[in-house]
């Protein structure tokens, strides 16, 4: 296993209230795996990622388990230790290509800046990495887009940049905060096989945040639901979108007609999202689930195999055999 | 594709095009901007070529020639020793306008320094050192900056000192303000993501995009600096005789002043013209930058 996330729960905490983000969270990823983490808006994705790169916010507090990288706990690093990781052992990108780039530096030098950190190289030599690192993303003209600034660039070449910049180390896992969302439909499709083609090229292990179940279907080999800060299935992408076993992926499922559709975004399910300062008994879902049982207000469902002796296919459910 | 390369054409040119012209319209609309402006430019000339316009030394004694009233020889008079007033008054702008801007532009650097770090880090640093600055501005500041300069001893180096350390805290508030705001973008945090040390960060990634209100600060504070230069002067706690320094040619003039006028008078005109022209320059950027002040 590359990354292994054991039982992890994180909870922010602010003057008035404490807001629990994770709930006994688990999953894994292996070498060379892209797996999708999908779930709607507020379920813990973003709080996950950032939890694997140590760069949760001050108010944050790991309450329990453990995030396993090759083996080392993460969660026990020193300052020192996370520099020599991030963005060579573990790269992101985020969202939002408008802001993840310095506003006032040229491409080519934000490029070398990372470059010349990663590779023992003078910095000249890490500039015309960095052209070739453009050109590598499939950016035309690389040396002319390289001396431009970020505002100069469309969405889609700036988020090139972004995986360029991410991949320079390149790192054995490359995080991905909904990488596409923010672009056109086109683009979306391009710039995700361009990050699927790299990390085949250079063996990285993809984490994909994605509200696309779409996306899922076309790139990632395992996909993991959360909802409410909790996993409540995961599996292969073959099990999870054909044979979904939880409630709550059977309604994501349901709400897209066509999985091959691209750019079709969750359909929103009946009800509201739970609330996180008062996490219930029970299930968390139960107050939206359509085949809720009397067990299910009371007691925590735990994740198990969807159908008895199934090792990948898991799903948190006590109607899971119904 | 296409589309993309004619929008990088365009940008530019519109840009400076927004930027460029506003300011100088706002500068020429209002005319006591641009009296300090000619203040300012007629000051800065004068210390340029001070040796070009006056044919004598500012330091030179010259004791037949004492107290001669001004003349076509002596445009401002002579003072005690012989020296000529408007000589002296020439090179005092040089000094004044060096040492304005070296105090300024040196607690604007230190003090931007100091707030990024503050601000970057937070915790207990932050609470040390802005408390640190607190202290600081709970004195009168030309109090402390007596007190400093009257404990290191009276000379210039020390009132530079004195005055650069009660200026400090306004830059390291205002860098760590903006690091505050910067900390949490998103091209800072990719940027720690992607492995870039602190150090690094702060320098090439915070500093450079919290250094605007700063310069504009520092633009605002070289009058002042040099007010104060020109006041530890007169006290005695700044250049010493015989520096050609406004502030101790007035703390000297002045006990002549009823018997030879023109003595303290003519520096202190240049030290009023001075600060003036930086007052109203001051007051015309601050009007132009800040939108609550554009409004009314
Ligand atoms: N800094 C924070 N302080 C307090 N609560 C936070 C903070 N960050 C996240 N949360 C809480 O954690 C929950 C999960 O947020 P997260 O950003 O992980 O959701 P997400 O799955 O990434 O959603 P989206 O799809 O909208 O990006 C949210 O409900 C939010 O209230
Ligand atoms: S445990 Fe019960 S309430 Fe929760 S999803 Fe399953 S059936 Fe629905
Ligand atoms: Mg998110």
């Amino acid at each position: 296993m590359l990354l292994e996330i054991h039982n992890l729960s994180v909870e922010f905490e602010s003057m008035q209230d404490r807001v629990k983000a994770l709930q006994a969270v688990s999953f894994s990823i292996d070498e060379g795996e892209i797996v999708g983490i999908v779930g709607e808006s507020g379920s813990g994705k973003s709080v996950t990622a950032l939890s694997i790169l140590g760069l949760l916010e001050k108010n944050a507090h790991i309450s329990t388990g453990s995030i396993s990288y090759k083996g080392k706990n993460l969660l026990s690093l020193s300052k020192k230790d996370w520099q020599s990781l991030r963005g060579k052992e573990i790269g992101m990108v985020f969202q939002e290509p408008m802001t993840a780039l310095h506003p006032t530096m040229r491409i080519g030098d934000q490029l070398a800046e990372v470059i010349h950190r990663h590779r023992s190289i003078s910095y000249k030599e890490a500039y015309r990495q960095a052209v070739a690192s453009l050109a590598e993303v499939q950016i035309n003209d690389p040396e002319l887009v390289a001396r431009k600034y970020p505002f100069e660039l469309s969405g889609g070449m700036r988020q090139r940049v972004v995986i360029a910049l991410a991949m320079s180390a390149p790192p054995d896992l490359l995080i991905a905060d909904e990488p596409t969302t923010a672009l056109d439909v086109t683009i979306q499709h391009e710039v995700l096989k361009l990050m699927q083609e790299l990390a085949q090229k250079r063996g990285t292990s993809i984490m994909l945040i994605t509200h696309d179940l779409g996306v899922v279907a076309q790139v990632c080999q395992r996909v993991v639901v959360m909802y409410a800060g909790e996993v409540v299935e995961t599996g292969t992408t073959q099990e999870v979108l054909h044979s979904p076993c939880h409630p709550y992926t059977k309604a994501l499922i349901g709400a897209l007609p066509d999985l091959a559709e691209q750019g079709q975004p969750l359909l929103a399910i009946p009800g509201e999202s739970p609330d996180l300062r008062n996490r219930p008994d029970g299930c968390v879902f139960a107050p939206r689930c359509s085949c809720s049982l009397p067990i299910c207000r009371e007691d925590h469902p735990v994740l198990e195999p969807a159908v008895s002796g199934s090792l990948t296919h898991q799903v948190s459910c006590w109607g899971r055999n119904q | 594709m296409s589309g993309t390369t004619l929008k990088t054409e365009s940008l530019p040119a519109a840009r400076s095009a927004k930027t460029v012209n506003p300011f100088w319209y706002k500068i020429r609309r209002n005319p006591l901007t641009l009296l300090g402006l000619f203040l300012l430019l007629l000051i800065l000339l004068l210390s340029i070529f001070a040796p070009l316009i006056s044919p004598y030394e500012p330091t030179k004694i010259n004791i037949p020639e004492r107290f001669a009233q001004p003349s076509a020889d002596h445009w401002f008079g002579t003072d005690e020793v012989g020296r000529d007033i408007f000589t002296r008054i020439l090179y005092g702008a040089r000094l004044s306008l060096g040492v304005g801007v070296a105090v300024v532009v040196g607690a604007g650097v230190i003090g931007t320094i100091i707030g990024a770090v503050s601000g970057y880090f937070g915790g207990r640093i932050d609470q040390l050192i802005m408390r640190l600055m607190d202290i600081i501005l709970a004195f009168p500041a030309l109090v402390l900056a007596m007190a400093i300069a009257a404990t290191l001893g009276p000379n210039l180096q020390n009132a530079m000192l004195a005055i650069a350390i009660i200026k400090i805290p306004v830059y390291v508030r205002l860098a760590r303000a903006e690091t505050l705001a910067l900390r949490e973008k998103l091209f800072v945090k990719a940027a720690v993501t992607f492995g870039i040390p602190s150090w690094r960060i702060i320098v090439r990634h915070i500093i450079p995009n919290a250094l605007s209100p700063v310069i504009i600060q520092v633009t605002l504070d070289i009058g002042d600096a040099i007010l104060l230069v020109a006041t530890l002067g007169f006290l005695g706690l700044g250049a010493q005789p015989p520096t050609p320094e406004w502030g101790a040619m007035i703390s000297i003039g002045w006990k002549y002043l009823l018997d030879y006028w023109w003595y303290p008078t003519f520096p202190g005109l240049a030290l009023f013209l001075a600060s003036c022209g930086f007052n109203l320059i001051g007051d015309g950027i601050r009007d132009i930058l800040d939108p609550k002040a554009n409004r009314s």
